[in-house]
């Protein structure tokens, strides 16, 4: 189980937690789920165009989720927020629809990218895993407090000069950026589940900001690593296990909040 | 004509099927859209049709029509939703993101199972994507049905819903069941968006409730003629889009054919570029002159 390529397994999936945490901690204070979801899967539509033209999958994956950033900060400045992430969203994948249309052999690929591959990472692929992840925690670190304070009260970071428009396309490109080298790894569909699950644990548990984005590195560690054991042992997909442990952590978290409230202010209920 | 119809447009079954089928689909997605984006819900409607491939390919693995799985899966994703506090303003968008994750993973684990069993890889992607031309005549008195029963439920609570909508805190003082309004709505959507979701693929149908709607909304004055406009725009876009994939056949790469969810989206959100070239308004004269849900429902 820790032997030769699951070693390639382990190191990638660790890498992808951290990253799926940090980035998922403020994916979930900024209201960006809507965002989480669309920029992994619709840049599952830039692998299939890389594929169409014999080109790397990260090429295609991270010129589709950028492109995908872009495109929602583009349009959100005259748009409500949610409906220039669909509408970005669904052109993405039309255009994927019609990429995978035109290629004959995809079908399979497509489920591996949607669904990962966690069981195939190659040692090649885990150099630019870790460097990118590392650019990504650095992006973040880098922006932590600027980015915080935008996310929780965006009036008095307005106020204080920091454009909300900008906070949110950097925060957009890095997740564009996270979402490059995780998904041919985990799959656009786990990626989401890994952003927001633990996130969302995590904030119902503490109102901390960073003792919640440890929390959620932590659950989304868990998480993953349990998931590839019991994954491991009986073949089902792992993308099985994240979905259902995050919701899993999630409704834990509701409970223990709801819990905690009515033992503070047992009269207001 | 023969340029813009190939021949034997017009004769063939499937297509006529396509047709009718499609105007129901577009119609009632246009106008379940109109409310989902007043509401800004954007997201638990695209999340309900992701949550309906769980069920379709679930269906796919016990053998029974695909369309029962999407709606059964829909109209209880729609309830558990509501049970953990879609309507709450603050988290409403992670309550949809965590059941929409847990339903992916179920998805995961159905496909697997699906694969593993009857070794049908193409299956993932008809069930993602879907297919306009595989619809079967069986299928189809279920679909109208389902799909009139979404347009009355929203129809008959047009009004309430609109108001719960825009202000919540009048609708309530108003003596209306706000909350009881709002699970019905999420109902109708989940139907509606079940419906979508066996036509053009669960991913794609977001783009038919979307997009005519919030294009409508940016064109028209006035809640009935925005739910118009919509409807319109989402049959023409369903319409010219079947046309475009059925002459596509003859489109290199030859004999292969275009997917119909590719133009119906290129057409939708082209339609919404457009209303960007209408002269600029200052962003704040038209938040004043539509005080939508983004002031109402926005977390504070």
């Amino acid at each position: 189980m820790f032997s030769g390529l699951m070693l390639n397994t382990w190191i990638a999936a660790t890498a992808v937690a951290v990253i799926a945490g940090v980035t998922g901690f403020f994916a979930v204070l900024r209201g960006s789920t809507f965002a989480a979801h669309a920029i992994p899967n619709g840049a599952f539509a830039g692998a299939a165009g890389a594929s169409l033209l014999g080109l790397n999958a990260f090429a295609g994956l991270a010129v589709f989720s950028v492109g995908g950033a872009l495109g929602i900060a583009g349009l959100s400045r005259r748009s409500r927020h949610d409906v220039a992430t669909a509408l970005t969203f669904v052109m993405m994948l039309g255009i994927g629809a019609l990429f995978v249309s035109w290629s004959t052999e995809y079908a399979q690929e497509a489920y591996a990218l949607l669904f990962g591959e966690v069981f195939g990472v190659s040692t090649g692929d885990v150099l630019p895993i870790l460097v990118l992840g590392a650019v990504c925690i650095a992006a973040i670190i880098v922006m932590f407090r600027p980015l915080l304070l935008s996310s929780a009260m965006p009036e008095v970071a307005e106020a204080r000069g920091l454009s909300a428009r900008r906070m949110d396309l950097a925060f957009l490109l890095v997740m564009a950026l996270a979402t490059s080298m995780t998904v041919p790894v985990v799959g656009a569909l786990l990626m989401f589940s890994l952003m927001i699950g633990p996130a969302a644990a995590a904030r119902a548990l503490t109102a901390r900001p960073f003792l919640a984005m440890t929390l959620a590195v932590v659950i989304a560690l868990v998480t993953v690593w349990t998931g590839i054991a019991i994954s491991y042992g009986t073949n089902w997909p792992l993308g099985f296990f994240v979905g259902v442990m995050g919701a899993a952590f999630f409704l834990f978290g509701q409970g223990y909040a709801l819990l905690r409230r009515h033992r503070v202010r047992p009269e207001t209920g | 004509m023969r340029y813009i119809f190939e021949p034997g447009f017009f004769s063939s079954g499937p297509v006529h099927i396509a047709l009718a089928v499609g105007t129901v689909i577009a119609v009632t997605s246009a106008v379940v859209g109109v409310f989902t984006v007043t509401r800004g819900q954007s997201f638990a409607g695209h999340s309900l049709a992701d949550i309906a491939t769980t069920g379709g390919s679930g269906a796919f693995l016990i053998g029974i029509n695909q369309f029962w799985g999407y709606l059964a899966f829909g109209a209880g994703a729609a309830a558990f939703m509501e049970m953990i506090g879609i309507q709450r303003r603050r988290g409403r968008d992670v309550a949809t993101g965590v059941v929409l994750g847990a339903a992916l993973g179920l998805a995961a684990l159905f496909l697997y199972l699906g694969t593993e069993f009857s070794s049908t890889t193409g299956a993932s992607f008809t069930i993602l994507f879907g297919s306009m031309f595989v619809i079967t005549s069986s299928t189809v008195p279920a679909l109208l049905a389902s799909a009139l029963l979404a347009l009355a439920t929203v129809v008959v609570l047009a009004r309430v819903l609109l108001l719960s909508s825009l202000s919540p805190d009048i609708a309530a003082a108003r003596g209306v069941p706000v909350r009881a309004v709002g699970a019905a709505y999420l109902m109708a959507l989940a139907v509606s968006v079940a419906l979508a979701a066996v036509i053009i693929g669960a991913v794609l149908s977001t783009a038919l409730l979307i997009g005519p709607a919030a294009t409508a909304l940016r064109v028209a004055k006035g809640p009935v003629l925005a739910i118009v406009t919509a409807a319109g725009i989402g049959v023409a876009a369903i319409w010219i889009g079947i046309v475009l994939a059925y002459d596509s056949f003859y489109w290199p790469p030859s004999g292969r054919g275009w997917p119909v969810s590719f133009f119906v989206v290129t057409l939708i959100v082209g339609g919404y570029l457009l209303t960007y070239l209408r002269r600029d308004r200052p962003a704040a004269a038209v938040a004043a002159e539509r005080p939508d849900a983004e002031q109402v429902c926005s977390p504070a």
